[in-house]
């Protein structure tokens, strides 16, 4: 015969701890998604349901406004604008750095650690500082509006975290490679190009995601050196949008929701990239 | 090792250093050259430090000082709600990859997308205040962005709900590492929940807890322009003015004025150098000490 169980005091304190700490996730949890309900949410309502019920399920649901936004064609040339420019920072960007990080990683000289300190160093410096002298320096090349002098502002600032992370990363891959493939005959290049990187697939891949995210979602910058309308990015767009349409919240919606979309999915199916990625600056130590 | 010549290491450093020139290297020495100049185009006469002595006597860079000075408020709120969360998490409760991975998607939204998203919900007949005289809370609706009362603290909050997920993910995954032996003996020996956090969460994650906090308070002074920007533009008045949002304002708007922007520029750059010098020598003093 099975004994009896007994609820003890401690049983019932212990149940009732782990039902507090289950609602305070579920408090959090809903903070954190709301908003993204809303925006989804409000994206599928008309302008009149959404004035009558601004927090409520979307009945009927209506696509309209997704169409809406894209009338004209300026939201499709943001987007193209964005991916062009992402794109392109993200590989130039990526591929730079990987050829300092193999320089700073395995061939040392005297002065390489006080070069890298002082690349490393570079990410604490605000983006703002550097506004002025290159909003005139761009005036003067006719940089203004192009993709690329975008694309070198944004090569230059995740230059640092890519450096730091691909060197530290390269580190942990062993010589022995190295020199059995040195004996095979293979140059430097060669052994950056077909040991290095593809053994840093993981490493790249996280790398990419990051900095991907950070131009996709960057505004001053874009605000600044990408003025013309046609030139414009997303995130620029859809400051202007919002001024523009301010009375047509649903059609507003439904653009940021296109717009953050993109990295919504990634993240979806790269979990695990954005978190290792977003928090690599502090696992080690 | 790999034999190499001498001067093969700086062919491979040698783009990242041409870039590294251009984008920080020339604005980093001009800014300076710029903030003694009344520029006109693309230069000026000197002038000495009268740039920095108007900046320094304008009201409202005083306010966006000031502004940014209360938004650090933030960091020990930011670094308590990620200490509380993380170590909710770290329990592994049911569901508790689902509350990951939602508490960190605000983190990977774009500002500029939060910004819009919040500054409509906060209008004064928004969804929030609908919500809350739904709840019969009337009193609890207030013009939360319209206000020049309260603006300030509403957009601090929209920051804290977007740079949360960040610091609990990070605290999060620190603590995983950590090896269980340590959770599981304060287990044994009776330690309730406040105990275990406050002798063993924390000291555990004491770096990772240093370096959120210094992540953040270089974000609240000098990363939030795209927030204020989308949400209030700086208003009602300046009443949500920021360092950054002045200093875009002498470039980008109505009456530029370069020299005056880089004299703020310089300004905020020098405060955020030696405000981390600062925090880092400390931790290598509390370092030393121990």
């Amino acid at each position: 015969m099975k004994p009896m169980t007994r609820i003890t005091h401690l049983d019932f304190e212990r149940v009732a701890q782990k039902t507090v700490k289950q609602l305070l996730l579920i408090i959090v949890t809903f903070i954190a998604l709301y908003p993204l309900y809303w925006l989804v949410a409000t994206s599928l309502k008309s302008q009149s349901d959404y004035l009558y019920n601004k927090f409520g399920l979307p009945w009927p649901i209506l696509m309209g406004n997704f169409l809406t936004a894209l009338r004209g064609g300026r939201f499709l040339r943001w987007f193209l604008n964005s991916t062009i420019i992402t794109i392109g920072s993200t590989l130039a960007g990526t591929t730079i750095a990987c050829f300092a990080a193999f320089a700073f990683a395995k061939m040392p000289f005297r002065g390489s650690n006080a070069i890298l300190n002082f690349v490393i160093s570079l990410m604490v410096v605000p983006p703002v500082v550097m506004i002025v002298p290159l909003f005139i320096l761009y005036a003067q090349l006719q940089f203004t509006s192009t993709y690329q002098g975008i694309i070198i502002l944004y090569v230059g600032l995740t230059m640092p975290f890519s450096v730091y992370m691909l060197t530290n990363f390269f580190k942990t891959i062993p010589h022995d490679i190295v020199d059995s493939a040195m004996i095979d005959g293979c140059n430097y290049f060669g052994i950056l190009w077909r040991i290095y990187i593809p053994l840093s697939a993981p490493a790249l891949v996280t790398l990419i995601i990051v900095n991907a995210l950070w131009i996709w979602n960057e505004l001053l910058l874009a605000l600044v050196f990408l003025p013309r309308d046609d030139m414009r990015t997303l995130m620029v767009g859809i400051t202007a949008f919002k001024s523009k349409l301010n009375l047509d919240i649903p059609v507003t919606m439904a653009g940021l929701l296109m717009t953050t979309l993109p990295m919504i999915i990634l993240y979806i199916v790269f979990q695990r990239f954005f978190i290792r990625g977003l928090t690599a600056g502090a696992t080690k130590g | 090792m790999i034999r190499y010549k001498w001067w093969q290491p700086f062919l491979y450093l040698t783009p990242m250093g041409l870039v590294i020139l251009f984008v920080y290297g020339y604005p980093l020495i001009r800014v300076f050259d710029f903030s003694m100049r009344r520029i006109r185009g693309a230069s000026g006469p000197f002038i000495g430090f009268a740039n920095y002595r108007f900046v320094l006597r304008n009201p409202i860079f005083q306010e966006a000082v000031k502004h940014n000075l209360f938004l650090l408020v933030g960091v020990p709120i930011l670094v308590i709600i990620a200490l509380i969360f993380a170590s909710l998490l770290f329990e592994q409760l049911r569901g508790w990859k689902f509350y990951r991975f939602s508490l960190f998607l605000p983190y990977i939204m774009a500002v500029p997308v939060i910004g819009i998203v919040f500054s409509y919900m906060l209008m004064l007949n928004g969804s929030l205040n609908e919500i809350l005289r739904f709840l019969h809370l009337d009193f609890m609706a207030l013009d939360w962005i319209g206000s020049p009362k309260i603006a300030l603290k509403s957009i601090l909050a929209i920051i804290i709900w977007k740079e949360m997920g960040f610091g609990i993910v990070l605290f999060f995954a620190r603590l995983m590492s950590v090896s269980e032996e340590i959770f599981d003996a304060a287990k044994i020996d009776g330690a309730n929940w406040w105990q275990t956090l406050w002798y063993i969460t924390i000291p555990q994650l004491q770096i990772v807890i240093e370096f959120f906090a210094i992540v953040s308070i270089i974000n609240l002074l000098s990363w939030i322009f795209a927030y204020v920007y989308t949400v209030t533009r700086g208003g009602p008045g300046s009443s949500t003015q920021v360092i950054e949002l002045w200093i875009f304002n002498k470039v980008a708007r109505g009456a530029p004025n370069p020299g005056m922007g880089a004299a703020a520029s310089v300004i905020l750059f020098l405060a955020t150098m030696v405000l981390i010098f600062t925090l880092l020598r400390l931790r290598m003093k509390v370092g030393e000490e121990e």
